[in-house]
């Protein structure tokens, strides 16, 4: 039956079945990991989106790092005061949006930026290049907490986990009393003292005191994972601690590690917000997202656009990076593939080559 | 005949709950003074009901536990205290494969991955090319080499049992631990799997220390056969001896409990009812540790009896049959 199908129709799902024959073929785990990942339609996706994200607004301002010094393609800074716009804006607001995205044809003004695309705050500077600023910190921000909570997070969790006994003990007990100090109060304490120091300085900090939930999954999982009787098999043949650690616990706990520490990425975002909302967090005039959108949250009804401009870049950045993280986890996990069996076999895909069960 | 392993006076104890908040913290004794000795090419079977140290003497045979007190000799070596550094050579002649195939297996870790783990542990680079050799080592299982780059969870049961058998061979080992091969599988694959084992005993005269519950494999497999009871040994003999001459009254209760497939010999069979649970063995009877659903127990049974050779069988009791 396979044989009849194959022939009538060679092209049929090429993508999933190709990917399956290729896994017999003998790729590396990180070429297939690789694939595997880029036929998670919604992760790629939310990768190129964040991508373009993150260059869109990296490259809109100028940036100074060090002797590095970059001409942003975008005309205002976020310093610049151009003349506040009151004109044909509607229930008499000012510094209204000049974006237009519906084309004269169907009643518009017409395509087009405008002075201001999106729009003035209370004393005229650009709200555009704002939220580019907002965002870059955000972003900034959200990866430095991510990869220092994930560093602490996966070590600590690891150590606990796999020797458990007294450096457990000590461990966990350290972490519980991290966990007693709600890290809005260290924000505020670090912002209080450290904040004119910057907004890499307060993400380092907050990155600092966050790796406390990933630690405790991650020592969960080694708790449960170093019993397995694959464990003892690496074991009875000869494996260091560092070999278990690293080839046979590590990455039976990635899935884990990844989904956490993209919720806590998405969570840093909302940490550095309700830390600028404060008065903690970033310090104006240094500007984030989340600093907009609680210094304008009054205006919300009357001018909204203050608030929905940087609120949809937070939901954008957040749900790519957690889109991501569910890409990642499904790759790195090779029982994904049964899932895609079955589906190939509802598509009546030649079964002949899926071989492994065939005994 | 010289001896591959010698395990003597065996223990291991595991410390339990407490009793009470400032109680003493409880004792397990799991295995507790347990002798025996596995000669070169020989299989050994080791029986007895859940819970009464066969797994845990297994585990530290091969060090995954360390001994309490008591010695393992391999191979003319003490191995019973020395570090997992000094251990690691020494593994490559003791190999283990395990109760269950859906768990001794790393789901991330391809079938061509796990076969060559221990070559690769113990730098061994086989002249042919590691994935030729492992290629073999799934020949000789009885698995297709194709299935190299295939992970864990695309098998049947009785083929992840073959990938850990080509795991444990992959070292060429003088001996493999079996704890409960076959007890996780199918009665018709568990014919496959041991008959594997046969061929491969014969073929690499291998020796075995063969753990199960399963009376009749073991009868099957093992040309000697120890008995345990709550931690103790209470008797070793030869298959055929054991089977025909049971000598120790728990060692009769278990083979009175075997079903027979003839059913007029079934009817003409005592069969022994023993009354009551086993005990704790956190606070296990003093003396014999059978002592409290044997019907023969007297007053010399709370002394602890000997493991004494009577015929051909070494029986740990104070009224052998």
């Amino acid at each position: 039956m396979g044989k009849k199908s194959n022939a009538m129709d060679p092209t049929a799902d090429f993508s999933d079945h190709s990917i399956a024959n290729l896994e017999t073929k003998g790729l590396s785990q990180g070429q297939i990991v690789r694939r595997r990942f880029i036929r998670h339609r919604a992760a790629v996706g939310s990768l190129f989106l964040l991508g373009s994200i993150i260059i869109f607004v990296f490259s809109a301002l100028n940036l100074h790092i060090l002797f590095f010094h970059y001409h942003g393609w975008w005309k205002y800074s976020t310093t610049d005061l151009p003349e506040l716009m009151y004109k044909n804006c509607p229930n008499d607001s000012i510094g209204c949006p000049t974006l237009d995205v519906i084309p004269k044809f169907i009643d518009g003004t017409g395509v087009g930026l405008g002075a201001h695309p999106f729009g003035q705050d209370d004393i005229g500077r650009d709200y555009f290049a704002l939220v580019m600023r907002g965002a870059q910190r955000s972003i900034l921000v959200m990866f430095i907490i991510g990869i220092i909570a994930a560093v602490i997070g996966t070590v600590i969790g690891a150590i606990a986990g796999f020797f458990r006994g007294w450096v457990d003990a000590v461990l966990m007990r350290f972490t519980d009393f991290i966990i007693t100090i709600p890290s809005i109060i260290i924000g505020s304490v670090i912002g209080f003292h450290f904040g004119n120091l910057g907004v890499m300085f307060l993400a380092f900090y907050l990155g600092m005191f966050s790796w406390t939930g990933l630690s405790r999954l991650v020592r969960g999982e080694f708790l449960s994972l170093r019993e397995r009787e694959f464990v003892d098999a690496a074991r009875v043949a000869g494996a260091s601690n560092r070999r278990i650690i690293f080839k046979h616990i590590l990455p039976n706990a990635v899935g884990v590690i990844i989904v956490s520490v993209t919720l806590l990425m998405s969570g840093a975002i909302l940490l550095e917000t309700a830390l600028s909302y404060l008065g903690f967090g970033v310090i104006p005039p240094d500007v984030s997202l989340g600093l907009l959108i609680s210094q304008y949250q009054d205006a919300f009804t009357t001018r909204p656009w203050l608030f929905w401009y940087p609120g949809i870049f937070i939901i954008i950045i957040a749900l790519c990076v957690n889109f991501i993280g569910d890409g990642l986890r499904d790759a790195f996990d090779p029982r994904q593939r049964a899932r895609l069996t079955k589906r190939m076999r509802t598509r009546k895909v030649p079964l002949e080559n899926q071989g492994a069960k065939s005994e | 005949m010289s001896a591959l392993l010698r395990v003597e006076n065996l223990t291991k104890h595991f410390p339990g709950g407490r009793t009470g908040f400032f109680g003493k913290r409880d004792v397990i004794q799991a295995v507790d003074g347990v002798t025996f000795e596995i000669s070169q090419g020989e299989a050994l079977g080791l029986v007895g009901e859940s819970g009464c140290g066969k797994s845990t003497t297994g585990r530290l045979i091969t060090r995954l536990l360390e001994p309490m007190s008591g010695s393992v000799v391999f191979d003319g070596e003490d191995i019973s205290h020395i570090s997992q550094g000094q251990m690691r050579p020494i593994r490559s002649g003791l190999q283990m494969i395990f109760q269950d195939p859906y768990a001794s297996l790393n789901p991330r870790h391809t079938v061509g991955t796990i076969v060559a783990t221990p070559l690769h542990i113990n730098k061994i680079s086989p002249p042919e090319g590691m994935k030729k050799h492992v290629q073999e080592l799934l020949e000789i299982v009885g698995l297709n080499p194709e299935h190299y780059n295939r992970y864990p969870h695309e098998f049947s049961g009785g083929q992840r049992q073959r990938i850990g058998i080509a795991r444990a061979l992959a070292l060429r080992p003088k001996m493999i631990v079996a704890d409960e091969p076959v007890s996780a599988l199918d009665v018709s694959i568990q014919a496959q799997i041991i008959n594997l084992l046969q061929d491969l005993q014969k073929d690499f005269g291998l020796s075995f220390l063969f753990i199960a519950h399963d009376l009749a494999v073991v009868r099957h497999f093992a040309q000697r056969i120890a008995v345990m009871y709550l931690g103790n040994l209470v008797e070793i003999a030869d298959r055929d001896t054991l089977y025909a001459t049971p000598r120790h009254p728990y060692t009769k209760a278990l083979l009175s409990a075997v079903p027979t497939a003839d059913p007029d010999a079934a009817g003409a069979r005592e069969r022994i009812r023993l009354t009551g649970d086993v005990p704790n063995p956190i606070n296990p009877p003093s003396g014999c540790r059978f002592r409290t659903r044997c019907w023969k127990a007297q007053e010399i049974c709370s002394t602890t009896p000997q493991l004494l050779q009577i015929g051909s069988s070494s029986v740990a009791c104070h009224f052998p049959e």
